[in-house]
């Protein structure tokens, strides 16, 4: 009777959301937007009682109105020292004056809206398709969601190695834009790409992001998500790699009411690594969530994933990750590590590191943690002279070195660790 | 130099006295031996005047230069010319151990009004000093005391103490887990440092250590104070015969 009833709620819940969207119908994706609604009635949107969000309450991302964000302010923009193709989304959508042209070399770029117009498009057998195997074994509702109802996204095909980085930069004009974006990355044998991901899309964003990377094919992916402390984003990747991929994503995440950053990477071909990070620093109304789920599919491949978060004033941080070694995914290696570091009693962390493990031949590791600043070594430090603040703030960016420790490239990583510093001086004290 | 009055410590946590009116005066430029039983407070003493938590002043004063200490925050203290080499040097993962020096020196030359120093000169004192203790570059890459050995931790303090030029030395067991190659590197990087002013107090169990850093006093701890002071011939002493007999003549 209960389970009937909530299974009703989120059928409701579903109505009145869809009740208040504007569908796009679709050119080529029409039958994935199709087939996503489809998927989507069956499961309704979630109820704090399915196991998924039990540390996580969708009540924000289910209403059919997002929460107004505080007053707008204007974010820093950040890797202003690389040389790169920017594209602009602000409150959703495109902006073509403020973007550099969609031209880089060994790289297709489109926009979805006007790719869906195209009778041929190589991003229809992957729009939604990756969306949908990830709903196995855990359904994912407001990725669904996404595929059947995203305006807007942009389709990049690598074919090669690409000179310079590809940035999708956010912006938000309106607080109370409700945006949805579905990306599509495909990266073709041997190809390369770094992408970064900055800002923030919206009041409320729900962003999706299919990769597939072909044998040999490397994605570097860097996504600092922006400051705002209004700010109610929902974000999945789904990753698909084939033998030797290389798929390397890291997230900083910076305040944010409620975030909750999804990957579901699934290994298909032998050797292939994919390395899943994440900083997330949050003082008081803060709430962030990583969901991860790796599943071993191929042998010999390595998965890692490393999330730090800083939490004071009453934040409170989730982790729920998973490892699934299928069975014949043998010599599998997979690590996975979740800490966090309360500066004060009010914080919580809850995490959830799952192993489901069918092959005999693996190293899998997981590990979780919480803990307070160690005050020895913040005596030691003051001691040397090092002021009381800098020491911690010295000792929270050590706690935050080994995810930051995860973008490859030095100077991307140099402007994250700036990021944080930033963000530890802003918040110093009480 | 620093005068200790009449210090009296005892626990935060719990209702136990440690120190028990400690008093001692050293001069500027002079060197300090203290020695005494394990438990006996040695430790206390000097984690109390850097400033450690935990610790509970009860009376007394510790003042550096006619300023009082015990009332200053620890860095503060560092600034104003304290330095403890800690008996356990502490390590801290994901610090290097070059930035942890640089960040220290220069947050010290800035508390003192002083100009930092830009990262070339920095590396060119860091270098030389760092050479003459034995330690290499890869030591000084690599986050502050991890995965160092017992003896390149204690090296490594001496690095820090020569770095930080400080005017009143506290060296806690800096011998102990030293071979003896070690405390020769050990003793020559602390006497580099004597002169100028410079006071020590050099807190350890042995008459080797003495060997190498000659005290102009010996002061024997138990139970919370000092008990017996004397020149270099108390360390002979006590080398000798042990505690027993000074901790008896004391009572
Ligand atoms: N933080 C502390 N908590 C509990 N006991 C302590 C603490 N610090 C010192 N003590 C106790 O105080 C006494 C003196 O210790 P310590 O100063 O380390 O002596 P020493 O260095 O001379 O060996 C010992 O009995 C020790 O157990
Ligand atoms: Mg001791």
């Amino acid at each position: 009777m209960a389970q009937l009833h909530a299974k009703q709620a989120k059928q409701d819940a579903l109505a009145a959301r869809l009740a208040g969207l504007d569908l796009p119908k679709g050119g080529w994706s029409a039958q994935a937007r199709g087939a996503a609604l489809a998927r989507l009635s069956d499961m309704g949107l979630p109820g704090k009682r399915d196991e998924y969000w039990r540390y996580t309450d969708p009540a924000a991302l289910n209403a059919v109105a997002p929460q107004p964000s505080d007053a707008l302010r204007a974010e820093t923009p950040i890797f202003t020292g690389k040389d790169k193709v920017r594209i602009v989304f602000v409150d959703g959508v495109f902006d073509a004056a403020a973007s550099d042209p969609l031209d880089l070399a060994q790289v297709e770029i489109t926009l979805l809206s006007q790719a869906d117009a195209q009778d041929v498009h190589w991003a229809k057998p992957l729009y939604g398709t990756l969306e949908a195997v990830g709903q196995t074994p855990v359904p994912r509702p407001f990725a669904a969601l996404n595929t059947a109802a995203a305006q807007e996204g942009l389709l990049i095909r690598v074919t090669g190695k690409a000179p310079r980085p590809l940035h999708i930069s956010y912006r938000q004009t309106s607080n109370t834009s409700d945006v949805m974006l579905h990306h599509c990355v495909k990266v073709e044998d041997g190809a390369a790409l770094t992408l970064l991901e900055t800002g923030i899309a919206g009041a409320r964003s729900n962003v999706v992001m299919e990769v597939q990377i072909a044998a040999n094919g490397t994605l570097h992916h860097i996504r600092p998500q922006g400051r705002a402390h209004g700010k109610h984003l929902l974000t999945h990747i789904f990753a698909r790699l084939a033998q030797n991929a290389l798929f390397k994503s890291f997230t900083l995440s910076m305040n944010g009411r409620l975030t909750r950053n999804e990957a579901v990477i699934e290994f298909t071909g032998h050797d292939a690594t994919a390395h899943i990070a994440g900083s997330a620093v949050g003082d008081g109304n803060f709430h962030h969530d990583d969901t991860v789920f790796v599943t071993h599919d191929a042998e010999r491949c390595e998965s890692r994933q490393v999330f730090k978060k800083v939490l004071k004033n009453g934040a409170v941080g989730v982790f729920q990750g998973k490892i699934l070694v299928k069975q014949g995914a043998q010599k599998t290696d997979g690590y996975q590590i979740s800490q966090a570091l309360m500066l004060d009693d009010d914080s919580q962390f809850l995490a959830k590191p799952e192993l489901e493990i069918y092959a005999d031949d693996v190293i899998c590791s997981h590990g979780s943690t919480s803990g307070a600043i160690d005050e020895n070594a913040l005596f030691y430090l003051q001691s040397r002279g090092v002021p009381k603040r800098a020491a911690q703030s010295l000792l929270v960016l050590a706690f935050l070195a080994e995810a930051i420790a995860e973008i490859d490239d030095e100077a991307l990583a140099e402007d994250v660790r700036a990021r944080m510093e930033d963000w530890l001086a802003r918040h110093e004290g009480k | 130099m620093l005068e200790i009055k009449n210090l009296h410590v005892k626990l935060e946590e719990e209702d136990k006295v440690i120190l028990k009116g400690v008093d001692l005066s050293i001069a500027p430029g002079t060197v300090h031996a203290i020695m005494g039983p394990n438990g006996s407070g040695k430790s206390t003493l000097s984690y109390v005047l850097s400033g450690k938590g935990g610790y509970v002043v009860t009376d007394g004063s510790a003042t550096l230069e006619g300023v009082e200490l015990l009332e200053m925050e620890p860095e503060a203290r560092a600034a104003a010319g304290l330095f403890l080499a800690f008996q356990y040097p502490v390590e801290i993962p994901g610090v290097g151990n070059m930035t942890f020096l640089r960040t220290a020196v220069n947050a010290q030359r800035k508390a003192r009004g002083e100009e930092e120093l830009s990262a070339g000169a920095f590396l060119k004192v860091i270098r030389e000093k760092a050479k003459a203790l034995q330690i290499d570059a890869e030591m000084l890459k690599r986050p502050v005391n991890v995965g160092f050995s017992g003896g390149e931790k204690k090296r490594n303090e001496i690095l820090q103490m020569a770095m930080l030029e400080p005017k009143m030395c506290i060296l806690d067991e800096t011998d102990s887990g030293l071979d003896v190659d070690a405390m020769k590197l050990v003793s020559e990087g602390v006497n580099a440092l004597r002169g100028a002013g410079r006071s020590f107090l050099v807190i350890t169990h042995y008459q080797r250590l003495l060997d190498h850093i000659k005290p102009d006093f010996v002061h024997i701890m138990a139970d919370g104070r000092i008990i017996k002071t004397g020149g270099p011939e108390l360390a002979l002493e006590v080398e000798e015969n042990g505690y027993a007999d000074i901790v008896a003549e004391a009572v």
